[in-house]
Parts: C-alpha cells; sequence; structure tokens
C-alpha cells in the first residue's frame, strides 16, 4: 500500500543531486581521515572539506545551465525536488559553508591549543550544509521533517562545540531545549495537517485544501503550529529567546554560521511550504492570500514588525559586540519577514535577494568578530577602542559590512531592503514600512557605535600595538566584503536569479 | 578629447572618486597625497569649466545627458543630465573643491591621505547627486555624502566630535529614510525610476500630500529648516575647517536644490497646501537664526547660526511660488556658498593661530593683521548683504518676490518679517566684527600673530572676487538659470494641478533678462 504517497526513489535520479551526494560523501572522508589521523592532524579533515565543498559549488555552478524543466525536476520518488530556487540555495549554502570552514581554521576558538576534536568540526560544517540543502529542497512533509532535524541536530552539536567552556555546554543545552520543543509544536500541526488531508506531499495538502476537504479551524490551529515551530528555526519573535545566548556561548565561527545559515534555510522551507501548499492565484503582481481562513498578511506582518523592533531595541543596549550581532540578526529577520507577508512572488524573490546579501554581510562581521578575538580575547564593545588603526584593511571591510547591515547605499544591504520594501509597498500594509524605516535608523546607531569606536576613538596607550591577519582571512573577509560593495551597485544578475527561481519554484 | 567630453558628467563626477580611491591605496605620505588631491581638484574644476562654456543657456532641457540602462530591464538607469540649476552648484562644488584641499595644508597633520580621501569622495558624491536624473542613482549619491561626512567629522573633528558625527549622520538618516520610502512608492507606480516617469505619474491630491511630506522632511532636515537645525551648530563647530565649508557651502544646498527640484515639481498639490507653513517656518528660521547669531560667544558658532538664517531666505524663496523668488533663492544658495564658505575659512585661520574662537578672546586684530582683517571685512558685508554684493542681489529678488506673491496670503506680511532678518543680519555680523578686529589690542596674545600667508590669499581671493563678481553682474548666473528655472516649475503651473493664481504667478514674466545683457527688468504688473 503506498501509505506515504511515496514512490520509490530511483538511482537515476542521484545525477541531480549530486552535490548533496558529494558533500555526503565528503562528510563521511573528512570524519574517516580525521580517525586515521587520530584527531592529531585536523588539517586531513579541512583539506577534504574544503575539496568537498568546492567541488559541490562547481557541480551546483553547473547545475544552474542544465536545470530542470518548468517547475523542477523532482526527485527521490518526489521528497525533494530541485529547480531554481533549490539552486539558489544550494550556492548560497556552499558558499557560506565554505567560508566558514576557511575562517575557522584560523580561529583560536576552534583550532586553540587545548581543543579537542578539531577535525570534527569540519565535517559536522559539511554535514550542516548538506542538511540545509535538502531543507530547501523538501517538497514532502516528512522530508521537511527530517531535514530540519538534520540541521537541528548538527547544530546542537556545534554550539557545544567548546565541551570545555561553561557557556558553550549551556548553548548547547538550551538550543537542544528549544529545538526539541518547538520541532514537537511544528510536528503536532504537521500531523494535523496530514491527518486532514490523507497526504504528505504539498501538492497534495494543496489539492485536498483547495477541494474545501479540510475543515477551517482545523487548518487555522495547524498553520499556526506549523509557522510557530519555523519561526523558532529563524528565531522571529517571540520564539528568539535561544538565539542570542546560542549565539554568544557558542564559538564565533558557529555563530556565524548559524546566523546565516539555519537561517536562510529556515526562510526556504517556509516559502516552499506556505507558498506552494497554501497560496492561492499564480499572478506574479498579485498578492497571494492564503486559503480564505486566516488573515495571513496580518499575522506575518505583526510578527515581522515586532520582530524588527524587538531585535533593533534590544541591539542598542548591548556592550558584547558579538550579542549585539545576535539580536540584529533578528532584527533581519524582521526585515526578511517583510517579502513573506503577500506572499507574492514579487516578495518571495526579495527574501532570496536578502538572504545572499544577508549572508554576505552578516558573515563579514561575524568573521571580524573572530579576528579580534584571537588577538583581543574579547568580544566587548569597548576592548574595540581604535583597532581601526590597528587593523586597518580588516576595519575599513567591517564599515563596509556594517554600512550594509544598516542599508545606507552604496552597499549591498541597500538594495536588498529596497526589494523587500517595495514587496509590501501595497495601501494597506504601507505602516510596515514605515516601521521597517524607522527601524534601519534605530540600526543606524548601534552599527555605526562599533564604526565610531573602531575609527573614531584612539587607542589606549599601550594597546595600539597593529594586529596582524593571516592572508586567509583577508582573502575570506574581501571575497565577502567585495561583492557586498558589488551587488550594491550592480545586482542585476543575481537578483535575475533570484527572480528565476521563485519563478521555476512557482510553476510546480 | 571626445572621450572625455562624450562622457563630461561622468568624468566630473567620477575623477574625484578616482583620486580618492589613489589615495586609500597607493598615495600614501603626506606631501604626495596632499599634492595629488589638489591636482584632482583642480582637474576637476577644469573639466567642470567645460560645462560652463558648452552650456546653451536658451533651453531648460537637460543637457550633456547620459542615459544607459544599470539594473531591472533599464526600469533603473544611470542617468545624468545637467540643467541651469544643476550647472551652478556644481560649479560651486568643483570651486570650492581645490580652496577647501588647499586650506588644509597646515590645519591638518594626521592622516593626511585618509583626509584627502575623504574630502574627494565627499566632492564626487555631491556632484552625482547634483547631476543624477534617476531616482535611485540620486539616492546613491545622496546618502553616499553621509559617510566621508561622517569620517570628517568624527576624525578630525574638535572636542565634541562624536557626538556631532552621530548626531548629524542620525538626523539626515531619518529624513532620508522617509524619501526612500516615497521612492520606492513612486517607482511601484511609475514603473521607472526615471525622474521624468515620476513627473509624469499624475497622483492622487492625498498621496501628494503624503509624499511632498516624505521628501521635503528629508531635504528640510538638510537645510536645515527650523525648527529641524540643531543638528547644524554641532556639526559646524566640532567640524574641522574643512568640513565646515564644504558643509555650508555645498551640502546644506543639497536641500533647497532638492526641493527644488524634486519636491516641489514632483508634488504640486503638496506645495499648495503647505506653502505657507512652509514660508512662515522658513521666516521664523531666518529670525531665529539672527537671534541666536547675535548672542553666540563663539565666532564659528555664530557663522553657523548665521546659515540658519540664510538658508531660510532661500527656503523662503522657493516657496514664494513667483520666479523671481526662486531665481533668488538659486542666487541665495550661490551667495552663501561663497560668503559663509569664505567666513568658515576666515575663521579657520585665526583658529590656527589662537586655537580658540572666543570672541571675548580676541579684539582689536586689525592692527596686526591687516589683510585678514580686510578681507574678513569683505566677506562680513558680504555675508549680511551689502548692495554691490552677492548677497544683497539674492535676498533682494526673494524679499521682492515674496512681496509680490499671489499664493502667500500673507506674502506681504512675511516679507516684513524677513526683512528684520537683515537688519539683524548687520547688527550680529558688524558687532563681532567691531569685538574682533576693532578697539585696542588688549589681550596679549593677540599679539605676533601672523597676516595671511601668500597660500591663505590664494585660497580667500577668488571668493572675494566672486562675491563682488555676482554682486554686480547677476546676469551671469540669472542668463542661465532662467530657462531651467521656467522649466523646473512647469509642472506647477499647469492648469488644475495647483490652486488658481499659482499658474499665473509663474508664468507671469516677473523678471526678464534681455539677452546678452545680463541686466534684469522687473516687470511684475502685480505690483503697481
Amino acid at each position: 500500500m503506498e501509505l506515504l504517497h511515496v514512490k520509490i526513489p530511483s538511482w537515476g535520479d542521484l545525477q541531480w543531486w549530486l552535490p548533496e551526494a558529494v558533500l555526503c560523501c565528503t562528510f563521511l572522508l573528512a570524519l574517516l581521515g580525521d580517525m586515521l589521523a587520530r584527531g592529531r592532524r585536523p588539517v586531513v579533515a579541512f583539506a577534504i572539506s574544503v575539496a568537498g565543498l568546492l567541488a559541490a559549488g562547481a557541480l551546483a555552478i553547473a547545475d544552474t545551465h542544465a536545470v530542470a524543466p518548468a517547475g523542477g525536476r523532482a526527485i527521490m520518488g518526489d521528497l525533494m525536488v530541485v529547480d531554481g530556487m533549490a539552486i539558489f540555495f544550494r550556492l548560497l549554502f556552499v558558499f557560506g559553508g565554505l567560508a566558514t570552514v576557511l575562517f575557522a581554521w584560523t580561529s583560536e576558538e576552534i583550532m586553540g591549543h587545548r581543543r579537542e576534536n578539531k577535525g570534527e568540526f569540519f565535517a559536522l560544517t559539511v554535514l550542516m550544509t548538506v542538511a540545509m540543502m535538502v531543507m530547501a529542497e523538501a517538497r514532502n512533509v516528512l522530508m521537511l521533517y527530517l531535514a530540519m532535524e538534520g540541521v537541528g541536530l548538527t547544530s546542537y552539536v556545534m554550539a557545544g562545540y567548546m565541551r570545555t567552556s561553561l557557556r558553550s555546554t549551556e548553548a548547547s543545552l538550551k538550543y537542544v531545549i528549544f529545538g526539541a520543543v518547538s520541532s514537537a509544536i511544528m510536528l503536532y500541526g504537521l500531523s494535523l495537517l496530514y491527518g486532514m488531508t490523507g497526504s504528505l506531499q504539498f501538492s497534495g495538502i494543496r489539492a485536498v485544501l483547495l477541494g474545501g476537504g479540510a475543515e477551517p479551524f482545523g487548518i487555522l490551529v495547524a498553520v499556526v503550529l506549523i509557522l510557530a515551530g519555523m519561526s523558532y528555526k529563524i528565531a522571529a519573535v517571540p520564539f528568539h529567546f535561544w538565539c542570542p545566548d546560542v549565539y554568544e556561548g557558542a564559538p564565533t565561527p558557529v555563530a556565524a554560521l548559524f546566523s546565516v545559515g539555519p537561517k536562510a534555510a529556515g526562510f526556504a522551507l517556509m516559502i516552499r511550504f506556505f507558498y506552494t501548499t497554501f497560496a492561492v492565484g499564480t499572478n506574479a503582481a498579485a498578492s497571494n492570500s492564503l486559503i480564505q481562513v486566516i488573515n495571513w498578511p496580518l499575522l506575518v506582518s505583526v510578527i515581522s514588525a515586532v520582530t524588527m523592533t524587538f531585535g533593533n531595541l534590544v541591539a542598542l543596549r548591548q556592550t558584547n559586540v558579538k550579542r549585539m550581532l545576535a539580536y540584529s540578526s533578528i532584527a533581519h529577520v524582521g526585515y526578511l519577514l517583510m517579502g513573506f507577508v503577500l506572499l507574492s512572488e514579487m516578495g518571495l524573490a526579495a527574501i532570496l535577494f536578502y538572504l545572499l546579501v544577508y549572508t554576505l554581510m552578516n558573515l563579514g562581521a561575524f568573521f571580524f568578530v573572530v579576528a579580534v578575538n584571537n588577538h583581543l580575547k574579547s568580544e566587548q564593545l569597548e576592548d574595540y577602542k581604535g583597532l581601526g588603526y590597528r587593523m586597518p584593511w580588516a576595519g575599513v571591510m567591517m564599515v563596509v559590512f556594517l554600512g550594509s547591515l544598516t542599508g545606507v547605499p552604496p552597499f549591498a544591504g541597500f538594495v536588498g531592503k529596497l526589494y523587500l520594501f517595495t514587496a509590501v509597498m501595497d495601501r494597506q500594509w504601507f505602516w510596515l514600512v514605515i516601521i521597517a524605516g524607522l527601524n534601519s535608523v534605530i540600526s543606524l546607531y548601534y552599527y555605526f557605535r562599533v564604526a565610531r569606536v573602531m575609527w573614531l576613538v584612539r587607542p589606549d596607550e599601550g594597546h595600539d600595538s597593529p594586529l596582524r591577519l593571516s592572508w586567509l582571512q583577508y582573502t575570506v573577509l574581501a571575497c565577502l566584503a567585495v561583492p557586498t560593495l558589488v551587488l550594491g551597485l550592480y545586482f542585476g544578475a543575481f537578483k535575475d536569479l533570484a527572480d528565476a527561481g521563485i519563478r521555476t519554484m512557482a510553476g510546480g | 578629447m571626445s572621450f572625455i567630453t562624450d562622457h563630461i558628467l561622468s568624468w566630473v563626477t567620477f575623477l574625484p572618486l578616482a583620486g580618492s580611491l589613489l589615495l586609500w591605496t597607493v598615495v600614501r605620505r603626506e606631501g604626495p597625497a596632499r599634492l595629488l588631491a589638489l591636482g584632482v581638484a583642480l582637474a576637476d574644476f577644469v573639466l567642470s569649466l567645460h560645462l560652463w562654456f558648452h552650456f546653451d543657456p536658451k533651453t531648460g532641457v537637460d543637457q550633456f545627458v547620459e542615459r544607459v540602462a544599470w539594473l531591472a530591464d533599464g526600469r533603473i538607469s544611470y542617468n545624468l543630465g545637467m540643467d541651469g540649476i544643476s550647472l551652478m552648484l556644481v560649479m560651486l562644488t568643483t570651486l570650492l573643491g581645490p580652496i577647501v584641499i588647499l586650506s588644509t595644508w597646515r590645519a591638518v597633520t594626521e592622516r593626511v591621505p585618509e583626509f584627502m580621501g575623504f574630502l574627494l569622495l565627499l566632492q564626487a558624491a555631491m556632484l552625482g547627486t547634483f547631476f543624477a536624473r534617476d531616482m535611485l542613482l540620486f539616492y546613491v549619491f545622496w546618502e553616499a555624502m553621509l559617510i566621508p561626512m561622517y569620517f570628517i567629522i568624527g576624525v578630525w573633528g574638535g572636542q565634541r566630535r562624536l557626538y556631532a558625527a552621530v548626531k548629524f549622520f542620525i538626523f539626515t538618516m531619518v529624513g532620508s529614510v522617509f524619501m526612500l520610502i516615497g521612492i520606492i512608492y513612486m517607482y511601484y507606480h511609475a514603473g521607472s525610476m526615471d525622474l521624468r516617469a515620476f513627473l509624469a505619474l499624475d497622483l492622487p491630491r492625498q498621496a501628494q500630500l503624503w509624499l511632498f511630506g516624505a521628501f521635503f522632511l528629508a531635504f528640510a532636515i538638510k537645510v536645515p529648516l527650523f525648527p529641524l537645525h540643531t543638528w547644524l551648530p554641532d556639526a559646524h563647530v566640532e567640524a574641522p575647517t574643512a568640513g565646515s565649508v564644504i558643509l555650508a557651502g555645498v551640502l546644506l544646498k543639497m536641500g533647497t536644490y532638492g526641493m527644488l527640484r524634486f519636491a516641489m515639481p514632483l508634488f504640486p498639490q503638496g506645495v499648495a497646501t503647505f506653502a505657507p507653513l512652509i514660508s512662515t517656518l522658513a521666516v521664523i528660521g531666518i529670525i531665529y537664526g539672527a537671534l541666536v547669531a547675535l548672542v553666540q560667544p563663539d565666532v564659528k558658532k555664530l557663522v553657523a547660526y548665521s546659515s540658519v538664517s540664510h538658508l531660510g531666505f532661500a527656503v523662503l524663496g522657493l516657496f514664494s511660488l513667483t520666479k523671481l523668488g526662486v531665481a533668488g533663492s538659486l542666487y541665495q544658495m550661490l551667495a552663501h556658498g561663497l560668503s559663509t564658505g569664505a567666513l568658515f575659512l576666515l575663521v579657520g585661520v585665526i583658529y590656527e593661530r589662537r586655537h580658540t574662537r572666543e570672541i571675548s578672546e580676541f579684539g582689536g586684530l586689525a592692527h596686526g593683521m591687516p589683510r585678514y582683517a580686510t578681507i574678513f571685512l569683505i566677506t562680513t558685508l558680504a555675508s549680511m548683504g551689502l548692495p554691490g554684493m552677492a548677497g544683497f542681489v539674492a535676498e533682494f529678488m526673494i524679499l521682492f518676490g515674496t512681496f509680490g506673491s499671489t499664493t502667500l496670503a500673507h506674502g506681504r506680511l512675511l516679507t516684513v518679517l524677513a526683512s528684520t532678518g537683515v537688519v539683524l543680519g548687520a547688527i550680529y555680523m558688524l558687532w563681532m566684527y567691531q569685538r574682533v578686529f576693532l578697539g585696542r589690542r588688549d589681550n596679549p596674545r593677540n599679539e605676533g600673530l601672523a597676516d595671511l600667508s601668500g597660500r591663505e590669499l590664494v585660497v580667500l581671493l577668488p571668493l572675494v572676487v566672486l562675491m563682488f563678481w555676482l554682486g554686480v553682474r547677476p546676469g551671469v548666473v540669472l542668463d542661465r538659470v532662467e530657462a531651467s528655472i521656467d522649466r523646473v516649475l512647469a509642472p506647477l503651473a499647469i492648469e488644475g494641478a495647483a490652486p488658481a493664481g499659482l499658474g499665473a504667478a509663474l508664468t507671469t514674466p516677473v523678471l526678464e533678462l534681455p539677452e546678452g545683457q545680463g541686466r534684469f527688468v522687473f516687470g511684475n504688473p502685480e505690483m503697481r
């Protein structure tokens, strides 16, 4: 009996899933290599991970040209789909994973003398990358849940990576508890949905819902529960409590990855799930309403407004740069949710583009914190005094990241916000744009407070020696800063990629 | 040379940017950095002379246009153009560029390449703002001005530079954000970021009011219009001399330029509704600025508040909604740029020698520094609008225009009140001059101060010459801007777009400029 409506996968599907397959092998090889090196030569796992990520990246890029028919190519018995959006996220995650691996190699927190199991860190990053890619590809409720748990479990381990550190262990435990509860909530919603529609496929659920074969109140409950579970993943208010503590406790490179990877994956999942199951209408310009039982735009716009305002207001008061970035990442989730309000293709494409920009600038800002931490062993803002003069190039790049996070031109963050604002440029939701605009001003204050301390305050006597970064750190930072600048002035090609991603996803 | 002249606007805009990049990366030693910056600024001035001589004053249409599809299938374009209004402000900018750089020769000794780099970066952004005819491009340049100014104030500024830099940044950003929202709204409806598409948009009255508010707020903060002016004295006092000169000379004009170029033609209904309120605020600003300037103990702060007063005149002229008033307003932008720019330079000169700006510290300076005292006097007279100087022409036209305004019900009352600003201006300027330069030289520390050096004279003389030149030959400017003003204000004159009377006031030839003669004849029938 076809109980779960899952078709039997064929080996042939694997050819459309090569990047993920390569990364799975990379993970195993890295673990194996690390074991053979008895954990004493982390370079083995590092090299394998980098090679694997590069190969996966190359394969993913090659795929952009050979992309599937409209609506994407269903693989693995329709559990997953490879379409424009999946490819977009593949590239994003591979890039983020690679940047994290490279930068972690230079981080004292990961590679310091007294750390154990250094190699495992790289393997875990690769594993997380695969899980995130699957999150962006899942089109079946079961797969959705498995992918989310995959990302979750890996992140619990990574958050507790410094197992002798109290803060790190605490972060991990908090993450586990919050993660487990929210998973349970979401699972409850998903099972309700399955119970009402008898299908695990997004398209199957949609068909039943469109036919009116489900209790409206039941749908309402299910949607709210699922949204809650996913809000946890992306750290939207009021499901954000874990976020600052985990980021602060986890090693900074891990926090960097957390702040972009799982969030982007969560958004990918939300886009695919809510759009393909609930949105009505396929007109690109018109806003799509969720099936009539719930005032979707109102719900999301309120979450969005509250999330960005909360994130920014709390970030304003932080004295620890890492914690400030954690709250700022909550604020950015608020901005991102703006694209979700009307469930229009325009808004969803804006989310994709912003995620790309956000990955660049947020990773950059976090990596700068890593580089500083290596030298100063501190993330306190007061220790950043005159830092710009001690590490000028990195300091300039940090200003680029901060400017972009604020959303001032000519940086990429501005363009990202431009698209998000345009997405809700509708009479009824105009207030949200105004709130978002005011939030940008608030964020200006705390982002530029960092720039101010770094550049406008002179370093203290005796603490003004130049700090050196390794060439690898400069390279990675430049690979993030240059696109942050260039995308602010020329973003056409990447916006097209995001548009195409949403179009092929919506076409199915 | 055609590869330059074909893209002259881009060259003028991006030459300083290129210089700035060189300063950040290659030229890292102090001496060469100064020379390079000066060379680039001079070259930019020479390039802009090409604009001056090849500009066709007969038409108000944008000239030297460059338009290349940029993004979103050409809905956003790289679109530069220049009409008479832009021409004047661009010339002011490129003229002040080398002057400012030369003025920092002794004043700035720390991190010289970076400082010069920021100055040139700022110049590029300002020029781009005046040229941009695509709203996104405009916004990018507009915001790009913030970052260099933030660092110029914040790194090279005075005691409270951190506070001033942050306040400047946040004030400006608050305004800009609302303008951005307005721009996005219009983009959403017009389907293009082209200014012409925005102008072609027929918006309902309600929307126009809101959008006018959003745009106007951004510009009013920049001007700054009372009561949004509080960032200005802080920024001016803390900024290094070069920063103050650029700030007063050009950055403040961004506000009035933005009103004239965008807020007024795009939203005639908004203009018609808010003009009485705005002109009242402008007059309050004129008087308030003058009164506060009167009691300042610090010369630089006095000049800063005088800017509030002078820019109040510029806003009043714009919202008198008469051609004479608008032309006078543009004239005021230039006159204020010259005279206040020169005043800040002069204040910088004495600050370099005495490291104080307290008026009470000085007295009798004219004895030891005759050249300095002379140029300061000329500038003072220019600033208070003595006949024969640029400021007089501007204020006269503005007051005349406001008096004859048919749209401002209380135009004549406002004129009378604004005139007191002229009188107050004379009082605070002359009183300051008296306390600083005249009388006996009581304070021993004021003895033996060096008079203006050759370099300082070179910096100041062009400004002094222009103050006189614009004072006696207003046609030089007015000939070139008349057609452009007509064209920019045309949307306000369209029948039905604004209340009756507005159209008539704008189309009546209040100002006739017989070709080539450079004298202006008043023929406003309203005035008889």
